[in-house]
């Protein structure tokens, strides 16, 4: 689908706090991205990932039950194409380049601004396909 | 014995995200140490920390400053959930920063929430001294604690 000449891309947002999951649907500012739904979760995020197909999702890592890492294992060997954001507070590199190999394309720290948000998103929708 | 460094990693974890997710720096009071029972407010996050070191650090704040942040952060539920979600992320950046500064020797705990009068466990015992911050941000004041061997 597309508006006004741009693709929609569907968009799931996985996090354990509430808090995160509304600023990220609130301050994420792309017309091309529509909100499929939430998951508080790695085994939640993965019932919905089968039922709504997303293109692009952010994840946090630290989370009940199953957690980010094993869910973006998960979720690209599902759907090679999809592009994952991790937001997370897990600061140090040795997550970060974890969670890259099992396949996210980006890391954002938490806390992090509106802006530095949007960049990391408008980063990692510039890179589909490549 | 507590190094001037690592209680900096807690200190700059705890005012980065007032200045980030609440758009308004905190202030940092003198730091003394805690005597009797640990001091809490009405929502607490806690980590714990062992290997190099033993003990917990947690950040303890009062519902009205938790209040004023959600509404700097543009949230409108202020329920209890919400207050636990919030004082739960405070810790859980407390402990991403920690992990990041901090060698593997340590070993760092994913975030537990109190409140009301719920404390944490401070262990008492020789070489321990537990240190309580005062975080400041507009009226209101928090504290953060850092107890380690």
């Amino acid at each position: 689908m597309a508006v006004n000449g741009k693709k929609i891309y569907k968009l799931m947002i996985v996090d354990d706090s509430n808090i995160m999951r509304r600023r990220i649907e609130r301050s994420q500012t792309f017309e091309e991205l529509e909100l499929v739904g939430t998951a508080g979760n790695g085994l939640d995020a993965i019932e919905l990932f089968k039922r709504s197909d997303p293109d692009v999702v952010t994840m946090d890592l630290t989370m009940p039950q199953m957690d980010g890492i094993e869910c973006i294992s998960r979720l690209v060997s599902m759907k090679p194409a999809v592009r994952i954001l991790v937001i997370s507070a897990l600061a140090d590199k040795a997550t970060a380049v974890e969670a890259m190999e099992k396949g996210a394309n980006g890391f954002l720290n938490k806390p992090f601004t509106d802006r530095q948000l949007n960049e990391a998103i408008a980063e990692l929708l510039g890179s589909r396909g490549r | 014995m507590l190094y001037e460094q690592e209680l900096k990693t807690f200190v700059d974890a705890t005012t980065n995200f007032f200045v980030v997710a609440a758009q308004e720096p905190a202030s940092i009071g003198s730091p003394y140490l805690m005597e009797g029972a640990p001091a809490v407010h009405e929502y607490t996050g806690v980590i714990n920390i062992s290997g190099k070191r033993e003990g917990v650090v947690y950040f303890t704040a009062p519902k009205a400053m938790l209040t004023v942040m959600l509404m700097k952060m543009q949230e409108n539920d202020f329920s209890h959930e919400t207050m636990r979600d919030l004082v739960g992320e405070v810790a859980n950046t407390i402990s991403g920063n920690a992990r990041r500064d901090f060698s593997r020797d340590f070993v760092i705990s994913v975030p537990n929430v109190l409140t009301g009068e719920e404390r944490p466990e401070v262990p008492r015992e020789p070489g321990r001294r537990s240190f309580i911050i005062p975080i400041n941000w507009r009226s209101h004041s928090a504290k953060l604690v850092v107890s380690l061997t």
